[in-house]
């Protein structure tokens, strides 16, 4: 691979990660984030979308008319968000059950056609499907590091395995309400921004 | 680029091909992937019933083998507590629940339903000797946010409670969604629904309910309002309105 493509991949993990520096796709992250498998799960869903749709669109790219260009990437999304909207019903029942409104709502996810409007459109297919994949990862690395604390000191558990036993269940972890909530990823989201702007100083916005 | 890519007949022809092909791949996968979905939403129901009538631990996961073997699904009508003819596998509940002409709204709508519909599946239970053991009975009611639906099991006298199962609600996780926490589920076997004079008389106490009380289940903490639908859908399941004329007709253990 060459270095140029790598860089394509990860730099949307921490250094340009969609939702850190860009703030995108917030409104899923506060909504699949109270337990690990529902984020890994939705993380899987929007690599596959970010990345088919940046290779596809950017596929067709040069003969898209300007003035459809919006709708065209648009069908292009929903027609792959059914597609993994199928596939989760017939291969993992009980997760699309609780994931089901969300994976239909990765239409709207501002990551998918942010890539595609600022990437696809202008880049080669194979370097766009890099792109899509690395921005699902930064997506999905925000998203499992949220879930990570919500389950944990939300439900006293990781992937559905007891860590903290809680009191209702016998245990000694009076569980917190807050993170069970959805807004409570705010104050997560906030954290991560600022641990990584501690850690990268560059990303600070100047005023 | 080709700079005559603007003109109007381009335009729609490429719009109409995109969406050819993404209809085709749309279609496609829906159709493809058609029978693992009803297998998976029939798989999960068998189960859900099966818990209902605490078989999960004898079918060691053989799911459809345990459910076909112990399992009968019959039609009723809800207004007469009449067995019917008709073909289980093809009702559905919330299809009925929006057709006027298969339901209608009840006169006491406690449990929030809307409409209900004339007619209802049972489940009954049998053991290897063909007794019946367990009556699975499909009910529906509001909770907090939305309708919370479930089934409830019960003994052949039509009385004792065997197990309350929600398959699918949208309460608030760790408060409301407590209705399937295993702990919540293991206080209702033994209950009895009804008084020695047959009126209903299940509850669930807030704060927990006394040591020895057999109609009075602890409240969910931190979700009285979700409690209350519980209780509300369990009252009007259980009620005239609800499943009422055919508890009457075969309590203590009239259906074998």
């Amino acid at each position: 691979m060459s270095s140029d493509a790598k860089k394509v991949l990860t730099s949307p993990i921490v250094d340009n990660n969609p939702i850190a520096l860009q703030v995108l796709g917030i409104c899923s992250a506060l909504a699949v984030t109270s337990s690990m498998a529902n984020a890994l799960v939705m993380t899987l869903a929007v690599v596959f979308v970010t990345a088919f749709s940046n290779l596809f669109i950017s596929i067709i790219r040069n003969h898209i008319p300007s003035s459809v260009r919006i709708i065209v990437q648009m069908a292009i999304i929903a027609s792959l968000v059914i597609v993994v909207d199928q596939v989760l019903k017939a291969f993992s029942y009980q997760l699309s059950k609780e994931l089901s409104v969300f994976v239909g709502l990765i239409i709207t996810n501002c990551i998918v056609m942010g890539r595609a409007e600022a990437f696809a459109m202008k880049e080669k297919p194979v370097v766009s499907f890099m792109d899509g994949i690395g921005n699902g990862l930064g997506y999905g690395f925000i998203l499992m590091t949220v879930a990570f604390f919500r389950e944990l000191f939300g439900f006293g558990t990781i992937f559905g395995l007891e860590i903290l036993p809680l009191i209702q269940n016998g245990g000694w972890y009076q569980a917190n309400g807050l993170l069970v909530l959805p807004f409570s990823s705010f104050f997560i989201i906030g954290l991560i921004i600022w641990a990584i702007r501690q850690w990268k100083p560059e990303q600070v916005e100047k005023d | 680029m080709s700079s005559n890519k603007e003109t109007f007949g381009k335009t729609v022809g490429f719009v109409f091909a995109v969406c050819l092909v993404c209809a085709l791949l749309v279609s496609f996968s829906a159709v493809q992937l058609k029978p693992l979905q009803q297998a998976n939403k029939l798989l999960d129901q068998q189960t859900k019933i099966l818990e209902a009538a605490d078989l999960l631990e004898l079918a060691k996961g053989d799911i459809v083998g345990t459910y076909n073997k112990y399992v009968e699904a019959k039609m009723i009508d809800l207004d007469t507590g009449e067995f019917i003819e008709g073909n289980p596998d093809l009702f559905d509940e919330r299809r009925n629940s929006r057709d006027a002409s298969k339901s209608e709204k009840p006169k006491n709508d406690i449990a929030g339903i809307n409409r209900r519909s004339h007619d209802a599946v049972v489940y009954l239970v049998r053991d290897g000797a063909g007794i019946i053991e367990t009556i699975v009975l499909p009910i529906v009611g509001s909770g907090l946010w939305d309708l919370m639906y479930g089934y409830v099991g019960l003994e052949a006298d039509l009385n004792t409670v065997r197990s309350v199962v929600y398959s699918d609600h949208k309460e608030t996780p760790g408060l409301g969604a407590e209705v399937v926490n295993p702990k919540w589920k293991a206080l209702w076997p033994g209950k009895k629904i009804f008084d020695e004079q047959h009126n209903l008389a299940i509850k669930l106490v807030k704060g927990g309910a006394k040591a020895g009380d057999v109609h009075g289940v602890d409240g969910l903490s931190g979700a009285t309002l979700t409690s209350v639908g519980v209780e509300k859908t369990l009252h009007f399941w259980l009620g005239e309105e609800g499943y009422g004329p055919f508890v009457n007709k075969y309590r203590n253990g009239g259906l074998n």
